[in-house]
């Protein structure tokens, strides 16, 4: 029988309790007109304060040891904490790449020296990461990556071009993947390190590239002769291709993975009204049914990760058809929606919403690692490959 | 699980790996000695206590029976057996020996109680009818839901199959005075819900079957001068299948366990909540479509064998179509569903999902 496994994980009553407390915290800052729902859902956003207020609750690195700032909490604890985020879409942009990614790997790679200065930044809230992952000439394929880390006296000479780094124009710091060495004949993976970049140094310039909306997410990264420091290295030399294993799971099948757009689904029940016909009424069923099961899914990757087993290819699957589900709402949703009255309540915040979630779509299948890559890792687990 | 849950399953899929190959198994015979096979090793009896002479296993057990005789495209009434067993130990009525079924099952049809406890009505489609030798079944008295225990040889039994040929009897019964009848600790609808949650078990099981004999004929079957499997487009597709196969499992066994969750506050609350609800609603649902879209993609991986009488592919694919209609189809659950959140309003719609 095939490998995949979904166990009906649920959530503790203490990650629910806490849950109780970030709805009152979040309600709070609405309020205070510290960010607006609305608008976050169609701008991500950075804000320095929120983020500040959000590491001094203790929801940033919350799984970490508490000697590095973290409190010790379960997976399933920060699983809630980042779902509330998403669903009232809060401005987490500050450090959200920080706590997912970034963190977790320098508490696993980074010398004892990195780890005790810039973790306990992350969950205050006041340190920004990028990650500088794809190149002009490598995106989903990594190993292809070309940046060039040189050997010289005390660390290495950086030099090359990385794009479409997300936030870089915002990051203290950058979790970079440079070339060391050449790939093998055997070992085409061969060759590449992970460094921890400061995006202050000398040689670094970081210019806006605009999305198809005008908006500036993300960036091009260029390095000339950039100097990294010897302990700055994360990991292994050569073998940053053994290292993405266990976060690449969380990264693939977080709440974001399907969330990211719902403000359309909880938006297109206001406007369809309390009564809704035949077609509306099966029309957001089924909307509801494909939503809850992606949700029990995530939870239950997140679960096995807690319980330390290794859901990779749950984790792609995840992603994939989440991901796919997304890109279908804002169409479904309009189908739905079509014979409502164009003056109706509602209608013009539904309209809105729908023209951007449209235009935003065809970029989460492609972040993050594209459903082709994600189907070419689920066809490896199946034994196709 | 533990080892005693661990047993039950093992014992469950090495008599079907000897017995319940839905290739071979073809008469009558071949089904009476699957059945007798599953009867002996008290498969058949597990949600029913010891005390009543059942295996008294757990709801989350028999759950997994049903996805493992799924991953058999089962064709005797396992299932139905065990869902009459749950609800005649409700009622404290003992069950009897031999392959049973319940009724009713489709979500129209309603038997009612005359004088002298006589039932009539007639239920639609109920499945394995003609092969039972007992039938449950459940209705109202004055809004007052009953169990009864039917011998049916009492029952008018009109023969129809669903699309995998399998019986889908309709049965009427005329003034039939039951063998034994009791208040039901539950209404309809949770047996509704109940049947739903198992068919939807059964369902993701025979949907896991399908991966791994697409992904086993894609690996064997060479064209092109390599196995198709090395192409990129059928890893593809087979990706997709496995999308299909994992929601479908990930939905039912949400639901199983919603259920085996809130049948403990049973006999104190007569119906599910809104969050069993949900999650049963939306496994029928999500396994419903994953088995339309999963079976369209196995059967495109295998071409023109997996089209034929000789080849397994169409004993999984014909019953996933058909099970889909057993204890309300996706359009009926995704009515109710949407209705239901409609009614809620809006601002309602995370906290439940997010109270799951």
């Amino acid at each position: 029988m095939t490998v995949i496994q979904f166990d009906p994980i649920r959530l503790s009553p203490e990650a629910q309790a806490l849950r109780t407390e970030v709805r009152a915290f979040l309600r709070q800052e609405i309020d205070a007109g510290i960010f607006d729902p609305l608008q976050g859902a169609m701008q991500a956003k950075s804000n320095p304060e929120f983020s500040r207020k959000v590491g001094a609750r203790g929801w940033i690195g919350m799984t970490w040891p508490k000697r590095y700032g973290g409190r010790e909490r379960s997976f399933l604890e920060r699983y809630v904490v980042t779902e509330e985020f998403r669903v009232a879409n809060a401005p987490v942009g500050l450090h959200f790449t920080a706590d997912r990614q970034s963190g977790p790997m320098l508490l696993k790679y980074a010398s004892e020296r990195i780890k005790a200065d810039i973790l306990p930044r992350i969950t205050r809230g006041e340190c920004c990461f990028c990650i500088g992952m794809s190149e002009p000439n490598s995106g989903s394929d990594l190993f292809a990556a070309n940046t060039r880390a040189q050997r010289c006296d005390g660390g290495w000479k950086v030099s090359g071009t990385k794009l479409w780094t997300t936030g870089a124009h915002h990051a203290d710091y950058m979790i970079g993947l440079f070339r060391t060495s050449a790939s093998t004949r055997e070992n085409r993976r061969h060759g590449l390190t992970q460094f921890l970049v400061d995006m202050a140094a000398p040689g670094i310039a970081v210019n806006p590239i605009l999305n198809t909306l005008g908006q500036h997410e993300f960036n091009e990264v260029v390095f000339d002769d950039m100097f990294v420091p010897d302990d700055h290295a994360l990991g292994e030399i050569d073998m940053a291709w053994k290292q993405a294993t266990s976060e690449l799971a969380y990264e693939r099948s977080g709440p974001e993975r399907f969330l990211e757009t719902s403000y359309l689904l909880f938006e297109l029940v206001r406007v369809l009204g309390s009564s809704p016909d035949v077609r509306g009424a099966e029309g957001i069923g089924r909307l509801v049914a494909q939503v809850h099961t992606l949700r029990r899914m995530s939870v239950s990757v997140n679960g096995m990760l807690e319980a330390g087993k290794d859901p990779m290819l749950e984790g792609s699957i995840v992603k994939d058809i989440g991901t796919v589900w997304q890109q279908q709402l804002p169409h479904k949703a309009r189908d739905l929606a079509a014979f409502i009255d164009g003056d109706a309540r509602d209608r013009e915040r539904f309209d809105e919403l729908l023209a951007y979630a449209t235009a935003i779509v065809p970029k989460l299948t492609i972040q993050g690692g594209t459903s082709e890559v994600l189907r070419g890792i689920i066809a490896r687990g199946l034994g196709l490959r | 699980m533990n080892d005693n849950s661990h047993m039950i399953a093992d014992t469950t899929r090495r008599i079907f790996r000897e017995l319940g190959n839905p290739q071979s198994l073809k008469t009558d015979t071949d089904r009476r000695r699957l059945w007798g096979a599953l009867e002996t090793a008290g498969l058949t009896r597990t949600w029913i206590p010891e005390t009543l002479n059942g295996s008294g296993a757990t709801l989350a057990d028999g759950f997994e029976v049903v996805r493992i005789a799924g991953e058999f495209a089962v064709s005797v009434p396992l299932a139905e057996s065990l869902l009459g067993g749950w609800l005649l130990q409700q009622a404290g009525i003992p069950t009897p020996l031999g392959p049973g079924t319940v009724a009713p099952v489709d979500v129209r049809d309603r038997i009612t109680a005359g004088g002298n406890d006589a039932l009539s009505g007639t239920a639609r489609s109920v499945p394995f009818a003609r092969d039972a030798t007992w039938i449950v079944v459940m209705g109202a008295r004055d809004e007052r839901a009953f169990v009864g225990l039917i011998d049916r040889s009492l029952c008018r039994i009109q023969e129809h199959a669903n699309l995998a040929g399998d019986a889908r009897d309709a049965v009427a019964l005329l003034d039939v005075v039951p063998s034994a009848m009791a208040p039901a600790a539950i209404n309809l609808e949770a047996l509704l819900l109940i049947g739903a949650a198992v068919r939807s078990m059964q369902m993701a099981g025979a949907l896991q079957a399908i991966l791994d004999v697409s992904v086993a004929y894609a690996n064997q079957r060479v064209a092109f001068e390599k196995p198709i499997g090395k192409f990129q487009a059928i890893q593809h597709s087979l990706a997709k299948l496995a999308g299909e196969a994992a929601a479908a499992l990930a939905a039912a066994g949400s639901a199983a366990d919603a259920i085996a969750s809130a049948a403990d506050a049973i006999p104190s609350a007569a119906q599910f909540d809104a969050g069993t609800f949900l999650e049963v609603a939306s496994a029928k649902i999500r396994v419903g479509e994953a088995a339309a879209t999963g079976a369209a993609i196995a059967h495109q991986v295998h071409g023109a064998i997996g089209f034929s009488q000789e080849h397994v592919l169409h004993r999984y694919t014909q019953r996933l179509w058909a099970w889909r209609d057993d204890f309300g189809g996706e359009s009926y659950w995704a009515l109710r569903l949407g209705r239901m959140v409609a009614v809620n309003g809006a601002d309602a719609l995370w906290p439940m999902l997010a109270a799951r």
